[in-house]
């Protein structure tokens, strides 16, 4: 088997029992990148020489017996979290020269446990996108067809995985940016419920929807990722202090008697059929491992999108208000503080971000901060309040992820209201601020990875992950890897 | 409502952006696209209903009022585009 398509769990048996050195698996991670990058384009920043120390840190923990699961395992994150003294860009050139003095709680606590950083990955910049079309470094490509987009936002934290660049990744969501990604490069993707991770050190997109999550190559991997990540966070007020369960402990429970919830919003007839038909699949197959189905409505479904992109955009609109040219990041020269202002943030930001700053400015401006602005945020409350009342009678909910396979690139890049729809099926679950998850379900005629979105109660990761797992088990779609 | 090149400059100076002509035009035509697709919410009867800005009800997260260690002088001033002293340096605020 080769190194780099090993689960953290395969290649945590084979550093523990030394058929295998941390190094040995570094320099093999580094050397899959240089070869697949130039297709693949997952990378913002390689930093080689600091995985490579990481690693001989490794070897030398291992050898004294003091090995976490993740000692030693070579792991890639999302340009979106600040690592001191390591390049962090958000996929934006207005932070092309940008250095935090600090690194983010999610990636200190997987270093913690020994891990080992291989880079920085590509992304849409700040966040803001569905194809990874919009990073100022270059665009991603699918490692199943690299005519295709590999969805976005964490694009590069998904293909990276699929591509055999990385063991895990970690990236964010604020919209469907963990999820889509994942089903459209077949991996694991689990946004956690909002609170559930410390989102501090993660550059801001829309503060009430953002959060911080793991791509894998299965389940019981991003179980153990989540397990480490989750928890309070001081640093964080919106992290709640809540118990972390043991996720890996509960993932073999099955599902037996589990209530699935059906809701017939997401099961639409412009549906693309290869995806229907895994949907249709996946739901016998958990029939058949002894789970009930329960039809449900979720009323409000149709008006998530408008209501996304009022209220994310307003949240983008002032969090970006501090690139302005002083502290960090680009500055433009200027003779007057309000040109180099407006100068810097315009040479520095690229045009999805301006579009979106355009549009959250508009919405939350003087004579429309009523009518566009507080009009969404109730209808988010009816949102929510439709998740809520619909888990009253059932465990989790079964849905697809995106309503089709991965598109190619260039094909919804003039058209953003088009980009916005495809984010239809994910973006209800961050308004509601509840759990999901995004595994292997099929392929389309032409090959193409399909995901199948798993809807947890708030803080109910552990369900969600135990019907995944229950669901891995039962198929053998996580099993294929892109040939590239 | 038809968004005009005119709304796009009033809306740019309020988010301190200097746009194009052409991203001018372009905003234009999108921002009017996305608003109208968004109009769908005014059908919506929100009577009553409390909007939602956090989706996790909390209440203020409080700690002790103590002194604990920054990150300090240099690494604060680290990725200062310029620097005068221990200061930010910007262009002149006042003639």
């Amino acid at each position: 088997m080769n190194i780099f398509d090993m689960t953290i769990y395969e290649l945590h048996s084979a550093l523990k029992d030394k058929q295998l050195s941390s190094v040995e698996a570094t320099t093999a991670m580094l050397e899959r990148i240089k070869s697949v990058e130039p297709q693949v384009g997952s990378f913002i920043t390689v930093t080689a020489a600091g995985a490579l120390a990481a690693a001989t840190a490794a070897d030398r923990q291992i050898a004294a017996g003091e090995c976490t699961l993740l000692t030693g395992i070579p792991l890639a994150i999302k340009d979106i979290f600040l690592t001191e003294g390591v390049l962090t860009t958000c996929g934006s050139r207005i932070l092309e020269n940008f250095v935090p003095p600090y690194s983010a709680t999610s990636w200190k606590k997987l270093e913690g446990r020994g891990a080992v950083l291989l880079g920085k990955l590509n992304q849409d910049e700040f966040a803001m996108g569905s194809s990874n079309e919009s990073s100022a470094y270059g665009i991603t490509r699918n490692p199943w067809d690299t005519s295709c987009i590999p969805g976005g936002s964490s694009g590069g934290s998904a293909a990276a995985v699929a591509a055999g660049e990385a063991i895990a990744t970690l990236g964010t969501d604020t919209g469907g940016s963990i999820r889509q990604p994942a089903s459209h490069c077949g991996c694991v993707g689990l946004k956690p419920t909002y609170g559930r991770v410390s989102r501090y050190g993660v550059i801001a997109y829309a503060s009430s929807l953002d959060q911080v999550g793991p791509l894998t190559r299965d389940v019981a991997d991003c179980a153990a990722m989540l397990g480490v990540i989750a928890g309070h966070d001081p640093m964080d007020s919106t992290s709640v202090d809540t118990p972390v369960p043991d996720y890996a402990a509960s993932l073999t429970k099955g599902v037996k008697g589990l209530k699935i919830g059906l809701p017939k919003e997401y099961f639409i007839a412009g549906l693309d059929p290869d995806v229907q038909r895994a949907m249709d699949a996946a739901i016998e197959t958990y029939r058949r491992l002894g789970a009930e189905f329960v039809d449900i409505s979720l009323p409000h479904t149709d008006y998530a999108v408008a209501t996304y992109y009022l209220i994310a955009t307003a949240e983008a609109s002032s969090n970006l208000a501090r690139y302005d040219g002083v502290r960090f990041g680009h500055r433009a020269d200027a003779d007057c503080l309000l040109d180099m202002y407006n100068k810097s943030r315009s040479e520095g930001f690229g045009v999805e971000v301006k579009r979106r700053i355009m549009l959250g400015t508009y919405a939350l401006s003087s004579g429309y901060y009523d009518a566009y602005y507080v009009k969404a945020q109730k209808v988010r409350t009816l949102i929510m309040n439709d998740f809520m009342a619909t888990f009253a009678n059932v465990d989790i909910m079964l849905t697809p992820v995106a309503p089709t396979p991965a598109f190619k690139i260039g094909e919804k890049v003039n058209d953003p209201l088009q980009m916005y729809l495809s984010d239809i099926f994910t973006i209800p679950v961050n308004l509601a601020g509840t759990c999901a998850m995004s595994l292997p379900a099929g392929f389309s005629n032409s090959g193409l990875p399909i995901g199948l979105q798993l809807i947890g109660k708030p803080f109910d990761e552990e369900t969600v992950l135990r019907a995944g797992y229950a669901f891995e088990q039962a198929t053998e779609w996580h099993l294929r890897k892109a040939t590239i | 409502m038809k968004m005009t090149t005119a709304d796009v400059e009033y809306v740019a100076r309020l988010a301190r952006l200097e746009l194009t002509p052409g991203e001018k035009e372009l905003f234009a035509g999108q921002m009017d696209a996305i608003l109208g697709y968004v109009e769908k919410l005014k059908g919506v009867d929100t009577e009553g209903i409390i909007p939602t800005s956090h989706a996790v009800p909390m209440e203020n997260s409080f700690r002790e009022d103590v002194v604990r260690p920054s990150i300090g002088l240099e690494k604060a001033l680290a990725n200062a585009p310029e620097r005068a002293g221990s200061f930010f340096a910007v262009p002149k605020v006042i003639e």
